[in-house]
């Protein structure tokens, strides 16, 4: 006898979605949760970070309201009172999980699940704080237990909690480090820098590849890169961090660029290297589930191979997105249900990316050098927030969009924007490119005066030599 | 709620079958379990069972109807309480779920995101259901591709079938036009049925997929054309190559510098030679009647890069050989670069394809239509030979076939024909005549 139909083990925003789902369906539903309800995302991640570069945001605008007519004696901060409102906007947040959870009548599991063989699908053993171990059997088990941030001791890249930071300790200092060094040039690693920046710290990045934000389209980077720079961060790429000499309060880095080794001394270390799948001690080997190093492999449907165990977001490689998790589990769980004809399997073509720096960035589909090795011909638009009375009135003139197109059959192929608000914005090139809308849909669309949005429209008008405002 | 029976998938690669037998009648009741009828395929029979129970409400296939699209709706059944009489197709949903599950004899059901989902035969069409729901991307590629769009309406993958790029990607132009209703093919050419590869058969990673270039797509389209529209036979003749040889020896020594004759230029000469000799030969059947084409403009087969091209020498007879040696460079060497101007490759009347160069002895071409002939030449050989002196001897010897195109050229023409050939290349100072 089942006592679920479905077990979701971890309930960050794959799995509280995917639960709630299932829930919707008609399925009886369990989550299962170690820590706190809503995940690293809404507890460690995504949420309270962008709590935390409101608030730098809120400083920046404090600190410049001379340029807008304002007075403002002295814009300082609180370091406590910062941290404490993005620890505040994470408990409001997973507290809201639980309503939901409750409200769509899911029990929740506290306790560390490892799975056993057993009948539909593997049993779900789950120990709670006291170390009392209960099984549950249900039909069918949906792993979404995420990932954590990357170390590599052997290089001495290793978290120590106190002088070495991982993103969890850099969301809650208790002092502000003089001198920070960030290991990683990813969303994570440049939203921290931008973070400490803002409020003061003397950051340098390093990056081991050419250029950061590896990922974004090289002309948004390398955007990305000046912009940095002028607000006073040292970035350097190409960089090799050779090891990490610890003394009492400070930590002196070796830093290898273009064959030449330099120590950098700094206060604190942020390490934001990537990241690996948490598929450990939950018992896979023994169920003969496939892993990529760390990663659950899955087909399309998140189906692991091993009959009634699913596996979705972080934990099966990336982007280590949320939106992408919860897309995952929705799709995993309406092909159980089996009662969703339009269930399609999960395609990664088209998972956005946001960075939520200052300047933010944002993206969706190919890098323009990606587009090109494609082979198809291609047609290229580009529009600057300068041409833009929306970005001029609110003070933020430096940013760019970017749309590539195929020019033969108009589809757009990627789109890439750095600038103010650009991660509520690039929502609309996706939703272009779900509809398969082609250019001409793009520049028949209406796009209301005075948005930040018109340079996505100008951006295509662009790509046909038609923009209006430059 | 009537409870459609639709057509089952048998095996993982099955689109249609025969319904050989039905075992049940309208006005039967049935229980899940219960064989309802037999399906053919050309590898097996199997039994149907219905998976719900209720009344037979109608029979919308005939027994012995060939052709029935996997999950096309076959029979309804009327619910426990309900009017089996009420019960028609016009009332069902547009999207059955199959209702008739495979026996499990057959093993492998089909990959579940893969079902076909070929649309039900309705009776009638709603109004509105004309609209074709497709993407703009859809329909601008389909527009490129010169898809015709009616062919694929409702059988998209997007949300509630609608069309979307991958659906015109994979869909090739004027295919899949044949409409369940009629059975008639309908592709423009009349000729080119789809061919994909069936990813349940072969893993889209174990291939490496290079999209058709529009010189792979015309020589396609046009040698499948040829293939199966022109009733073509062969004709083999060997033809002994060495006072050709020596003719070739002398003319290329005696020829001023920069001018040397290959052999396959002689042999053009001397199929234009033979045209002349025999010009019912040299002729393209067409619908309104047969022309005979006055000019010998033989069609040269040169492979190329990514497919093969066949530049013309116009009007051979009237050519000298070093003029048709100098146009042949000069072609070839622009065919290679892609650069022939449509003049150039056009409007030949008969062609020579020579793999001789490959050591390959004999083959047989397809007719580059609207030509009537083709002819295959192989390599030169030395061989023993029995001599007109009845002594045995060597000769270079070349094995030569001709395809003609029976609607314009009988056994006998081309027989003469290749006599005519012959003694051109054994006597090749006749051709000075």
């Amino acid at each position: 006898m089942a006592d679920f139909d479905l077990i979701v083990i971890g309930s960050g925003p794959g799995g509280y979605v995917a639960a709630i789902r299932a829930s919707q369906l008609g399925m009886k539903t369990a989550i299962v949760e170690r820590e706190s309800l809503g995940g690293i995302c809404l507890n460690w991640g995504c949420i309270p970070t962008k709590a935390l570069l409101r608030s730098a945001e809120v400083l920046h605008l404090a600190k410049t309201a001379s340029a807008y007519g304002l007075k403002v004696d002295k814009a300082d901060f609180d370091l406590d009172g910062v941290v404490k409102r993005s620890r505040g906007v994470a408990a409001q947040l997973s507290g809201g999980v639980k309503h939901l959870m409750k409200k769509n009548k899911i029990t929740v599991i506290e306790g560390d699940a490892r799975l056993e063989k057993g009948g539909d699908a593997p049993k779900v053993i789950v120990k709670d704080a006291k170390g009392k171990e209960s099984a549950y059997q249900a039909k069918h088990v949906m792993l979404a237990t995420g990932a954590r941030a990357r170390a590599i001791p052997q290089a001495g890249l290793e978290p120590d909690g106190k002088l070495i930071w991982t993103y969890r300790e850099a969301m809650v200092p208790n002092e502000m480090p003089k001198r920070l060094l960030v290991i990683g040039s990813g969303a994570i690693g440049i939203e921290f820098a931008s973070f400490y920046n803002e409020l003061g710290s003397e950051v340098i990045v390093v990056e081991a590849v050419d250029r950061i934000l590896p990922a974004e389209d090289a002309e948004i980077s390398a955007f990305a890169h000046k912009s940095f720079e002028k607000q006073g961060l040292t970035i350097k790429t190409g960089a090799q961090v050779r090891g990490l000499k610890k003394a009492k309060d400070s930590v002196t880095a070796e830093v290898s660029v273009g064959g030449k080794t330099e120590k950098i001394e700094v206060d604190r270390v942020i390490l934001a290297i990537g990241i690996v799948a948490n598929s450990e001690g939950l018992g896979l080997e023994q169920l003969g589930v496939k892993l990529d190093r760390t990663h659950v492999v899955v087909d399309g449907f998140g189906r692991t191979g091993v009959k009634g165990l699913y596996a979705i977001g972080d934990l099966t490689g990336g982007p280590w997105l949320a939106h992408k998790a919860s897309h995952e589990g929705v799709i995993c769980v309406e092909k159980i249900a089996g009662e969703i004809n339009e269930a399609h399997p999960f395609d990664n073509w088209n998972v956005p990316g946001c960075t939520y720096s200052y300047p933010q960035v944002a993206s969706v589909g190919l890098t323009e050098d990606e587009a090109k090795k494609t082979g198809k011909k291609l047609k290229v638009g580009k529009f600057p927030f300068i041409g833009n009375g929306k970005a001029i009135a609110l003070g933020e003139p430096e940013g760019l969009v970017k749309t590539i197109f195929d020019a033969e059959t108009g589809e757009l192929l990627g789109a890439h924007m750095v600038g103010a608000e650009v991660t509520e914005l690039i929502q609309g090139y996706v939703i272009a490119r779900e509809g398969e809308l082609t250019e001409e849909d793009l520049m028949h669309t209406i796009f209301p005066h005075p948005t930040l949005s018109e340079m996505m429209h100008e951006a295509v008008l662009a790509s046909e030599g038609r923009a209006m405002h430059i | 709620m009537a409870i459609n029976i639709t057509m089952p998938a048998l095996s993982p690669t099955m689109e249609e079958g025969t319904l050989a037998k039905w075992n049940v009648k309208p006005g039967d009741t049935v229980e899940a379990g219960d064989v309802i009828a037999e399906i053919e395929t050309d590898k097996a029979t199997m039994e149907v069972e219905a998976v719900d129970e209720g009344t037979v409400a109608q029979i919308l296939v005939d027994e012995g109807t060939e052709g029935v699209k996997v999950n096309a709706i076959i029979a309804m059944l009327a619910e426990e309480g309900e009017d089996a009489s009420s019960v028609s197709a016009e009332t069902s949903a547009p999207a059955p779920k199959p209702a008739a599950e495979a026996p499990k004899a057959e093993t492998a059901p089909a990959p579940e995101n893969q079902v076909a989902s070929t649309p039900v035969q309705m009776p009638k069409l709603g109004a509105g259901d004309d609209r074709i729901k497709a993407s703009p991307l859809a329909r601008r590629i389909a527009a490129l591709k010169g898809i015709d769009l009616t062919a694929l309406k409702g059988k998209g993958s997007g949300p509630y079938g609608r069309i979307v790029k991958k659906d015109v990607e994979n869909a090739q132009p004027g295919a899949a036009a044949a409409p369940a209703a009629s059975g008639a093919p309908a592709s423009p050419d009349g000729l080119i049925l789809p061919q994909v590869l069936d990813d349940r058969v072969y893993t889209p990673d174990s291939y490496r997929l290079e999209p058709l270039d529009g010189m792979r797509k015309t020589v396609a389209r046009r040698l499948t054309q040829s293939f199966m529209q022109v009733p073509h036979f062969p004709l083999n003749v060997d033809i002994a190559l060495d006072k050709l040889l020596s003719a070739r020896k002398g003319i290329n020594e005696a020829a001023p510098e920069g001018v040397k004759v290959s052999v396959n230029d002689m042999l053009i000469k001397a199929s234009a030679m033979a045209l002349m000799a025999e010009p019912d030969c040299n002729s393209s059947y067409t619908d309104n009647g047969i022309a005979y084409h006055k000019g010998a403009h033989i069609s040269v087969a040169v492979a190329i890069d990514g497919g093969l091209i066949t530049p013309v020498i116009r009007d051979a007879e009237k050519k000298g050989l070093a003029e048709i040696s100098a146009d042949m460079k000069d072609l070839a060497s622009r065919a290679r670069e892609r650069k022939l101007k449509p003049h150039e490759y056009m409007g030949g009347t008969f062609s020579i394809s020579n793999l001789g160069m490959f050591g390959i002895k004999s083959f047989a071409s397809i007719i580059n239509p609207p030509e009537g002939m083709i002819m295959s030449v192989g390599a030169g050989q030395k061989q023993p030979v029995v001599g007109d002196d009845g002594q045995l001897t060597t000769a270079t010897m070349m094995g030569v076939t001709l395809t003609c195109d029976h609607r314009v050229i009988g056994g006998a023409e081309g027989a003469r024909w290749l006599q005519a050939f012959k003694r051109y290349v054994e006597t090749p100072e006749s051709m000075l005549l």
